[in-house]
C-alpha cells in the first residue's frame, strides 16, 4: 500500500511543532486518498513519543532508536529513510522546513531520483492532464510555495516520481490531535541494518541552542499594531490572529513608546524592516518612518477607524472599522473557512 | 603543506529584488533574459570561506563552477576580480528547464571531472528558487559528506575541517574528513572586494564563445595568457545522460503560477460587516497568501 509518511523531528526529547502540523495535514491527505498515514521518528530516547504521536491519526510509527541517532546528523538519519523508503513505497514523504529537513530532505530526494518541494505553505490533492503526452494523472500532491523572492506562488507537481516529497513550513497548518486513544501499530527498526559506520564520519564537537527568539524579521505574516490599538489587552487580540494565521506580532513606534508591545517587535524606520508575504495593519495610520520599514510586503491590510489614514493609500484593503470588532471576525472566518 | 583544492560552486541569478512584469514566460518558467543578473548573494559569501583558506594555506587554488546560459560567465570573473584562480562554465541548451535533481546530476559530473578536490563550497540556497536543494543533492550524487549553514571555518589541517554551522535556533560546531560540500549561510561574513591588480589581471578573461563573437584579436592574447580562457563544458564534455537532464530529467512540473507583486495597487475599500471580512478571509485562502 502507498501511504503517506512523515518525518517526525525530535528537539530535546520533544517532537517539534512542524512534524505535528504535518501529522495532521497528513491524516487528511491519507483520508482523501483512502490510504493510511504512517510516521518515523529517529533518535536516541524515542520510548514514550508513540502516546504524543498516534493520536494525530498514526497508523504505522517506524522507530530507530540508538544513542549515536540524536542530535541530528544527516547520514544516518538519510540512510536510514532512503533504505525504509524503498521498503515502504510511500506515496507522499512530508519532512519540516528547518534547518534539519532542508539538510534531510534533498539527500533522500537525489539518493531516489525523485522530485522535492521546498519550503511548501500550503498541500493539497489534485489532476493534471499532460496535453502533450496525452495522459491523466489522479490524486496528485499538489505542492503550493512562494518561489522568486516571494513575487510569485508556484504549484508544483511530481506527476511521475515516487515518493512525492516535500518540506514544509512551520505555522503554515493547523495542528490537532485527531483521537487521544488513536490505535496504530510500532514497527522498531534493527538500525544497524540501515547505517553504515561511514555514515557517521561527521562527528558534533560542541553544541548551543537557545530558547525561541522573537524573529519578525523572518515571519511570512505579520499582524502589526499602533497607537490605535488602544489598550494591552486589545494587543492580545493581536496575538491571537497571528497565533491562528501562523505568523508574528509587530508593531509601530508609537504602540512600543506606549508600552503595548517591546521594542523587539517595533517595525519601521528605528525598528526592523520586513517584507512579509502578508502584513496586516491594525490602528496604523501609516507615518512615513513606519512605511519605511513595511511597503514592500507583498499585500497589505489596514484596519482602522479612519477612511483617510495615510495607510489607506499603500494598503490593498483597507478595512475600515474597530480593530475589537473585526479582529475577532477575521478569526472566527478563517476557522470556519480554513481546510 | 602544499594548500588545498577548492571549488566554489556559484550561480548568476536574477535579481528578485528588482523584479519587471515580463519576469515569468507563459510556462511558468523564470525569463531570466528580461532580469538584471547578480551573483547570488550567499555564493560570493562560499567564495570568500574559499578565499580565507587560500589567503592562510600557500598553493590552495580556487576554481569556481558554476551552470548556465553564456552570459554566467560574467560571475566567473567576478570571482577571479576577487582572488579565484580559474573558471569553468556548465552551458548547453539541453540543460534548460533543469530542477534541482537534473542541475545537482550535471554539477556532480562536472565536480568529478575536477576530482581530486577538497572542499567544495556553494552558497546554502540562490535568491531565485530558495531551495536550498543543490548542495546536498550533489554531495549525495558524489558520494561525500555535506556540511549545510556554515557561518565559520573554525580550523582545518590536511585530514579534517571543522566548521560552525547556524541552526535555527542556534549554532553547533561539527567536524568532518575530507572531500566534503560545504553550503553556507546568509550570516557568514561578506565577500571581499574585486581586487584592482586583479581586474588588470582578468578583465578580457573569457570563454571561447565570447571570443568568437568578438571582434577583436584575443586568441593570440589567449594564447600567451592561458589563465584568460574560461572553460566551457558541454552535455557532452561531462558524458551526461541526457535522459538526467533538462526538463526530461527533471521530477518536479511547474502546474500554476501565479503572481503576487503584479496585482493592481489599488486599494480595496471594505467594512466590518461579516459577509466583508468572511468574503476577504476567503480570498486570501484561495490564493495561498494564508494557509
Amino acid at each position: 500500500m502507498n501511504n503517506i509518511i512523515v518525518y517526525c523531528e525530535i528537539d530535546e526529547g520533544a517532537v517539534v511543532d512542524v512534524s505535528l502540523e504535518l501529522l495532521t495535514k497528513g491524516r487528511k491527505l491519507a483520508d482523501e486518498l483512502k490510504c493510511q498515514l504512517e510516521a518515523v521518528v529517529i533518535g536516541s530516547k524515542t520510548d514514550g513519543l508513540e502516546k504524543e504521536l498516534l493520536p494525530y491519526g498514526v497508523d504505522t510509527l517506524f522507530v530507530a532508536q540508538e544513542d549515536r541517532l540524536y542530535p541530528y546528523l544527516t547520514l544516518p538519519h538519510a540512510s536510514i529513510l532512503t533504505t525504509l523508503f524503498k521498503e515502504e513505497k510511500p506515496q507522499i514523504a512530508l519532512f519540516g522546513a528547518t534547518s534539519i529537513g532542508r539538510d534531510l530532505a534533498p539527500r533522500i530526494a537525489s539518493a531516489l531520483k525523485c522530485g522535492l518541494t521546498a519550503d511548501c505553505t500550503s498541500l493539497e490533492i489534485g489532476e493534471h492532464v499532460d496535453k502533450k503526452q496525452k495522459q491523466d494523472y489522479q490524486n496528485l500532491l499538489y505542492q503550493i510555495r512562494p518561489a522568486f523572492g516571494g513575487n510569485i506562488i508556484a504549484t508544483i507537481i511530481n506527476p511521475e516520481t515516487r515518493p512525492q516529497m516535500a518540506t514544509v513550513r512551520e505555522g503554515v497548518m493547523k495542528k490537532e490531535i485527531l483521537s487521544p486513544g488513536y490505535v496504530g501499530k510500532i514497527k522498531m527498526l534493527d538500525v544497524a541494518k540501515y547505517v553504515n559506520e561511514t555514515d557517521f564520519v561527521v562527528q558534533i564537537i560542541e553544541r548551543h541552542m537557545e530558547t525561541k527568539k522573537i524573529d519578525i524579521k523572518h515571519a511570512h505574516i505579520i499582524v502589526s499594531g499602533g497607537y490605535g490599538v488602544g489598550s494591552k489587552e486589545n494587543f492580545a487580540l493581536l496575538f491571537e490572529l497571528a497565533e491562528v494565521l501562523g505568523g508574528e506580532v509587530g508593531g509601530s513606534r508609537a504602540a512600543v513608546d506606549a508600552g503595548y508591545i517591546p521594542h523587539e517587535r517595533q517595525v519601521g524606520q528605528t525598528g526592523i524592516t520586513v517584507r512579509p508575504h502578508l502584513y496586516i495593519a491594525c490602528g496604523i495610520s501609516g507615518a512615513v518612518q513606519h512605511r519605511a520599514g513595511m511597503e514592500e510586503s507583498a499585500m497589505i491590510i489596514s484596519i482602522n477607524k479612519d477612511p483617510n489614514a495615510p495607510i489607506t493609500h499603500i494598503a490593498d484593503y483597507s478595512i475600515i472599522g474597530d480593530v475589537g470588532d473585526v479582529i475577532p471576525k477575521m478569526i472566527k472566518y478563517y476557522k470556519k473557512n480554513a481546510k | 603543506m602544499k594548500g588545498f583544492k577548492i571549488i566554489v560552486l556559484a550561480k548568476q541569478v536574477p535579481d528578485t529584488r528588482n523584479v519587471g512584469k515580463d519576469a515569468m514566460k507563459a510556462n511558468g518558467t523564470v525569463n531570466r533574459a528580461a532580469l538584471p543578473a547578480v551573483f547570488n548573494p550567499e555564493d560570493l559569501k562560499a567564495l570568500e570561506q574559499a578565499l580565507r583558506i587560500k589567503d592562510n594555506y600557500p598553493g590552495t587554488t580556487v576554481t569556481l563552477l558554476t551552470m548556465g546560459p553564456g552570459r554566467a560567465a560574467e560571475i566567473i570573473r567576478e570571482g577571479l576580480y576577487r582572488g579565484a584562480d580559474d573558471g569553468y562554465l556548465i552551458t548547453d541548451r539541453k540543460f534548460a528547464g533543469s530542477d534541482t535533481l537534473a542541475t545537482s546530476y550535471a554539477i556532480s559530473l562536472a565536480i568529478k571531472k575536477l576530482a581530486p578536490y577538497d572542499i567544495i563550497f556553494g552558497g546554502r540556497q540562490a535568491i531565485d528558487g530558495d531551495t536550498a536543494q543543490v548542495g546536498p543533492q550533489a554531495a549525495e550524487k558524489i558520494g561525500i559528506p555535506q556540511i549545510t549553514y556554515c557561518e565559520e571555518v573554525v580550523s582545518i589541517n590536511k585530514n579534517s575541517i571543522r566548521i560552525k554551522r547556524r541552526l535555527d535556533r542556534g549554532v553547533e560546531t561539527v567536524e568532518s574528513t575530507m572531500p566534503v560540500l560545504v553550503t553556507v549561510h546568509d550570516s557568514a561574513p561578506e565577500c571581499r572586494s574585486r581586487n584592482a591588480k586583479m581586474i588588470m589581471k582578468y578583465k578580457h578573461a573569457q570563454t571561447v564563445s565570447e571570443m568568437q563573437e568578438s571582434t577583436t584579436d584575443y586568441i593570440s592574447l589567449h594564447d600567451a595568457r592561458p589563465y584568460l580562457n574560461i572553460k566551457e563544458w558541454t552535455v557532452d564534455d561531462l558524458n551526461a545522460d541526457e535522459a538526467w537532464l533538462g526538463l526530461s530529467g527533471s521530477p518536479t512540473k511547474v502546474k500554476k503560477v501565479t503572481n503576487v507583486v503584479f496585482t493592481a495597487k489599488e486599494s480595496k475599500i471594505l467594512g466590518d460587516k461579516d459577509e466583508e471580512i468572511e468574503d476577504l478571509i476567503k480570498e486570501l485562502l484561495e490564493n495561498h497568501t494564508i494557509g
